[in-house]
């Protein structure tokens, strides 16, 4: 398991690479539901009707939220696998 | 049993219980008392943080808000949740591997500067007592106006109480604490929420029952209060009067300013592991969206019932919450047109909060001294009553009604607790530790740290007596500053290893001077230009944080590049807070010269 310091730097830059993309792609997400529909195309996406909502009316004061909370969960899943894969997962301890 | 018997037994037993986890989870070294030794599952972590975050604003005032403004109400729901998402992804898990105690922690060693660390505190000890400020009054309200006892009592009575379990638990005492004010508040906030739904929409859930039919009319929710406000006179329900770009920017402002509240921040140094704090920020924030998505459900059933109520009705014949409230004073009624009935519709009945006399008028109702406007509108109603009132509207029993008093004061009290701690930690820990008196031992730190803490309640306490007139007018500054300040420079600190200490001290120096400028000319230099016409790029005061944000990272950016990198050692750190362990045997990554944190 003697692995050279270069190797292990590469290793660490090879993760952070994938965790900074991983980050940027639910972020745009996160940035679409609030900042896209809840804002910005809101009056666009109210000519839509969700149930008894508006479309865009639903984003700004329901979507967006559910979107957030399921947005961390998929960071914080995606990430376990992430820190397996590399091995820098956390001890049992 | 009595409505006030009930509140007092409910609040008493909060209370009792309160006290009892404090004396079970009292603090022993600095280490529990400033991040609760590191050992909070994340479940309890997410319940406290949620509990810590939302305040009597949240609680109280939230809903009101949204039921009167409408879809411009959004900004609150998004701002106040989608802070979360940056806090989980982009700041929590590499601080908590960083695995000190505070923010300004983090500043002072990631930018190798007593100045930053410094200039964190003050901004820390700043927002938090802008905030703390408003909590303890709101103590001091619902007190007074469930329990009868006066202002300066309930302010007293909450004192103690924190006092009590703040002094002696520390970051233990406190979030164990929350765990049960969360469960409370939550609990005192849903009950009638679930029950005005069946009433309105026959659904159980609000947050369905807000997009369903109001019973026995074939239209939606919010076609009925599109339909009523059009009818009265109000803006439409789900039109916004606000423009986008003032929207967008009090939206970012409020995201990034939740990311970046040390209060906030602070909870995620308490987890076991970074996973953990990862685990833990879904947590915080789907307990957080339980109230979040009700409160606009709330809003909207309230505003029906309110518009239903009152438009139009005979005041002889209006049911009792209306003259329980007038006799408060938080609805006033002027007849205008000496019709006995009350025109409800857009615009102010008259200028300013009421000025109740002693008198009666013709229908009974209480006179005010303040001068009509020219408007049709007679009505003045708090937009405190829809979450306050919201159980009386409905018909509910006492006991829902002695529930929102002990939620209103878990929800303060809870918030007003972290706060405390936050202050606390900055002067024993960041002022006397790490810089006045480095060489002072555990023991005396954790004294130190007790007694900062006694004497922040006790300034909080004060504010709360004697509110200063600017409170109301100064939230804007504590999410403003967070954005422009810690955000910008804690997101570098961790994503761009190239950030050096000048322009990471430059940017928030810019950042913040640019905001508060920005803030304390509108709100207190020359309050009258506050419109939209004079604002930069349309851009309010509460929305100049996002603004500041932008100047702080291109200050930084510009400042870093015409000065010297970060030393080897800083940049080592960086490396390391960037991988959850660097123990496991095939990857190793600190590198061999890593002088320590």
């Amino acid at each position: 398991m003697a692995h050279s310091q270069d190797q292990q730097k590469t290793a660490a830059a090879a993760y952070w690479k994938e965790n900074v993309s991983l980050l940027l792609k639910l972020l745009v997400i996160w940035f679409a539901v609030s900042f896209g529909a809840g804002i910005l195309f809101v009056d666009f996406l109210d000519q839509f009707q969700l149930g008894g909502f508006p479309l865009g009316f639903w984003f700004a004061q329901q979507g967006s939220i559910y979107a957030f909370v399921i947005l961390i969960y998929v960071y914080a899943w995606k990430m376990n696998k992430l820190d397996r894969k590399y091995n820098v997962q956390e001890g049992d301890a | 049993m009595s409505t006030e018997l009930l509140t007092y037994l409910f609040v008493g037993v909060t209370f009792t219980l309160y006290i009892g986890i404090a004396i079970w989870s009292r603090a022993g070294s600095t280490s529990e008392y400033y991040v609760a030794g590191k050992g909070i599952h994340p479940i309890a972590n997410g319940m406290a943080t949620g509990a810590d975050w939302m305040s009597a604003a949240s609680f109280i005032s939230m809903a009101g808000i949204i039921s009167f403004v409408g879809r411009d109400g959004a900004v609150y729901l998004m701002g106040w949740t989608g802070g979360y998402v940056l806090l989980a992804m982009c700041l929590a898990p590499y601080l908590r591997k960083f695995g000190k105690f505070t923010v300004p922690d983090f500043v002072g060693e990631r930018y190798y500067s007593q100045i930053a660390r410094v200039v964190a505190v003050i901004c820390v000890i700043f927002i938090s007592f802008t905030y703390v400020a408003g909590q303890m009054r709101g103590v001091g309200i619902v007190f007074s106006r469930y329990l009868e006892v006066d202002i300066v009592s309930g302010v007293l009575i909450g004192m103690g109480i924190v006092f009590f379990y703040a002094v002696l638990g520390g970051m233990k005492g406190i979030t164990y604490t929350q765990v049960a004010q969360y469960c409370v508040m939550i609990f005192a906030f849903m009950v009638p929420a679930i029950y005005i739904s069946m009433l309105i929409t026959g659904n159980p859930i609000p947050q369905l029952g807000f997009g369903s039919e109001v019973t026995g009319t074939g239209m939606s929710v919010l076609e009925k209060l599109d339909g009523l406000s059009a009818e009265l006179g109000f803006a439409q329900y789900t039109d916004g009067s606000k423009s986008t770009i003032d929207v967008f920017f009090i939206t970012m402002a409020l995201m990034v300013g939740t990311a970046g509240l040390p209060h906030v921040i602070v909870r995620f140094f308490t987890t076991p592991t970074v996973r953990d704090a990862r685990k833990s920020a879904g947590f915080a924030l789907l307990f957080i969206a339980i109230l979040y998505t009700t409160a606009p459900a709330v809003a909207s059933f309230a505003r029906i019932n309110l518009l239903n109520t009152v438009s139009e009705a005979s005041y002889k014949e209006l049911p009792k919450w209306f003259s329980n409230w007038e006799n408060s004073g938080l609805i006033a009624w002027v007849d205008k047109n000496e019709d006995g009935k009350i025109q409800y519709t857009a615009g102010k009945s008259f200028a300013g909060k009421p000025s109740f006399t002693d008198e009666r008028g013709e229908s009974g109702e209480r006179l005010i001294n303040n001068a009509p406007t020219e408007g049709v509108n007679e009505l003045y109603v708090d937009r405190d009553i829809m979450v306050l009132a919201n159980p009386e509207i409905a018909g509910l029993p006492g006991w829902v009604i002695a529930l929102i008093a002990a939620g209103g004061l878990a929800a303060a009290l809870s918030t007003a607790a972290g706060l405390l701690l936050v202050i606390s930690t900055s002067v024993s820990h960041d002022l006397l530790k790490q810089n006045l008196a480095p060489n002072i031992s555990d023991k005396q730190e954790l004294l130190a740290a007790r007694i900062a803490a006694g004497a922040a309640i006790v300034i909080a306490g004060l504010f709360g007596i004697y509110p200063p007139g600017f409170v109301a007018q100064v939230v804007a500054f504590a999410f403003g500053l967070a954005a422009a300040s810690f955000f910008p420079a804690i997101l570098m600190g961790i994503f761009y290893k190239r950030m050096n200490r000048e322009g990471a001290v430059s940017g928030m120096i810019a950042g913040l001077a640019f905001t508060f400028a920005y803030i304390v000319y509108f709100k207190f230099v020359n309050p009258a230009d506050n419109n939209p016409e004079h604002w930069w790029f349309g851009v309010s005061p509460e929305g100049i944080g996002t603004l500041g944000m932008i100047i702080n990272f291109s200050v930084s950016f510009v400042i870093c590049h015409l000065t010297a990198p970060p030393p080897q050692h800083i940049q080592d750190l960086v490396e390391e807070i960037r991988v959850p362990s660097s123990n496991n045997a095939a990857a190793p990554v600190e590198g061999g010269q890593t002088a320590n944190a």
